[in-house]
């Protein structure tokens, strides 16, 4: 099993975190694992991007053209990145904010309302483990007990004690994830 | 069994550099690379083996520090990116001078001039070709993945003081950022002072106790001794040639056509092989591991084998030149590589590979 994931989104959103936690949930079973970031000035407010690999078998590119799954959570990350997900691949996307949806129609789109529900849970800072749910409920490549484990490796200890919420929360994605029904174009 | 841990290539390397029982770093911080102070200013490593960790006030102070501390025979290491190392240049034509083990790193970013903060590969020439000035080599090490940035730490350190030569870390913005599952070494004392003596006081400024005087120079005002001592360093490359080459071959033995690529470009590369051979493409991967001494006999051996070889890199072309000497012009070369930063992609990589060699 390879499994080739972009995830896409402005700093600040816990891209690059929902990446690593992805990393070592893998690592927690035994996969080979890449994280390769986008670094520097697009980080800095601007847009920021990770592509992580989970495999069973050495990885060779780190870096990547197509990928099975695409996570966007911004209209720039939708614009670059919908079409770099490959034929059969998954797109999964919070609708919050995006004024252009996907168009494309030989790939799975799902969305999930991930800031409305982070806000509704009153914490805005695990709104990537909710997304991270959306993911893990359309592609279990890794189990829920190797994710809380990989939680654990990747907070430091101090903050060990919102491991239970960042549960909850990739619970909630897992049961909100929905699959995107593209509206028919109207010819006026 | 040691540790399993995700980490950055940058962060592995230092963590690396403290297991293998390094006395001293210094350094300047530098994009994309200052993970690698970072990591050792947090780590505090005084505290676990008393190795010092110094910001120096600049890269040229940083080399002068690396050759202060090899001269008295301790296990030293710096590490910059492209134009840090440019700074670093005369400093480190004098350790080779001088002959003194120490262990450079570059973490390569775009260039020429302070161009850009990603990745490239575009210091292979600066690398290889002498770089500072005189008659000297590096060895040089590319790294392709996490655990060879932890894994080339200790080897660079051997080779270092097996000749009295230094030795660098070529890698890379890519492979420095990325974070891969690395096996850590276990922790390696560092020498006493008695230990010390004994393994390097034939050559190092230990402080003399009845026996000659050790002089640590790279100046020698006698043309006939100034030569003597350029054989001496051409006999060790010799020797590095012979005994310390490395090198991976991916999918050769059948290969009709041959990517040549080191570092994050051989991963790449990798792949390229990979998504060439689903399309019915024999497409293999020669990666030097070294890129001073270079498997030019292996090259040879192989250029009566394919069909056509290209050599990829980030940069708009250096590799290829050793390539093309070594394959004598006997199969046609070509190039590939994006720079100013841009990473290629595997499809780049067989597009080009179709478009340049399969044709």
């Amino acid at each position: 099993m390879t499994e080739e994931i972009i995830i896409a989104g402005f700093g600040g959103q816990g891209v690059l975190s929902m990446g690593k936690i992805l990393a070592y949930s893998g690592i927690m079973q035994n996969q080979e694992v890449s994280w390769m970031p986008s670094y520097g000035p697009e980080m800095r407010g601007g847009t920021a991007n990770v592509t992580v690999i989970l495999s069973d078998e050495r990885i060779s590119s780190p870096y990547l053209k197509l990928f099975d799954t695409a996570i966007i959570l911004n209209q720039q990350s939708m614009d670059k990145f919908e079409n770099t997900v490959k034929p059969g691949g998954i797109l999964i996307y919070d609708p919050n904010g995006i004024s252009v949806h996907p168009v494309r129609k030989d790939i799975k789109i799902f969305q999930v309302e991930a800031t409305k529900l982070a806000a509704e849970m009153g914490n805005k800072k695990i709104f990537n483990m909710i997304i991270l749910g959306g993911f893990l409920k359309e592609k279990p490549i890794v189990k829920l007990e190797n994710v809380i484990e990989g939680l654990k490796k990747s907070l430091s200890e101090r903050y060990h004690f919102l491991i239970p919420l960042n549960e909850e929360a990739i619970n909630k994605g897992m049961e909100s994830i929905t699959p995107y029904k593209m509206k028919e174009k109207v010819i006026e | 069994m040691s540790e399993l841990k995700l980490m950055k290539g940058n962060e592995a390397l230092a963590e690396a550099a403290i297991r293998a029982g390094a006395d001293a770093y210094f350094g300047y911080p530098i994009t994309p690379q200052s993970e690698v102070i970072e990591y050792l200013m947090t780590e505090q490593p005084e505290k676990r083996t008393g190795m010092v960790v110094l910001q120096a006030e600049s890269e040229i102070a940083a080399i002068n520090m690396v050759y202060g501390a090899a001269s008295t025979g301790k296990k030293v290491l710096t590490s910059s990116s492209s134009p840090g190392i440019s700074l670093k240049l005369e400093g480190i034509s004098y350790l080779a001078g001088a002959e003194l083990p120490a262990v450079i790193v570059n973490v390569v970013r775009g260039g020429p001039g302070l161009g850009t903060i990603q990745p490239s590969q575009a210091d292979y020439f600066q690398s290889v070709k002498g770089g500072g000035h005189g008659d000297y080599k590096l060895y040089v090490l590319a790294p392709a993945s996490v655990q060879e940035m932890s894994d080339f730490v200790e080897d660079a350190f051997d080779i270092a003081f097996k000749y009295r030569a230094p030795v660098l870390i070529l890698s890379d913005g890519l492979i420095g950022q990325m974070m891969e599952k690395v096996q850590l070494k276990d922790q390696k004392p560092r020498l006493t002072d008695e230990q010390l003596i004994e393994k390097n006081g034939s050559w190092a400024v230990t402080g003399r106790k009845n026996r000659e005087r050790n002089i640590i120079t790279s100046l020698d005002l006698e043309s006939e001794k100034m030569e003597k001592r350029v054989h001496r360093l051409m006999k060790k490359y010799e020797q590095m040639e012979k005994e310390d080459l490395r090198y991976e071959k991916i999918l050769c033995d059948d290969a009709e056509y041959l990517i040549v690529a080191y570092g994050s470009s051989a991963r790449i590369s990798q792949k390229a092989v990979e998504l060439a051979r689903k399309k019915g493409i024999k497409a293999g991967l020669l990666r030097p591991i070294t890129l001073f001494p270079y498997p030019k006999q292996q090259l040879l051996e192989l250029a009566d084998q394919v069909k056509g070889i290209l050599s990829v890199e980030l940069n708009a072309g250096q590799m290829i030149e050793d390539v093309q000497l070594s394959v004598q012009f006997k199969v046609p070369v070509e190039h590939f590589g994006r720079t100013g930063g841009i990473i290629h992609t595997p499809e780049e990589v067989l597009e080009a590979l179709e478009q340049k060699i399969i044709k």
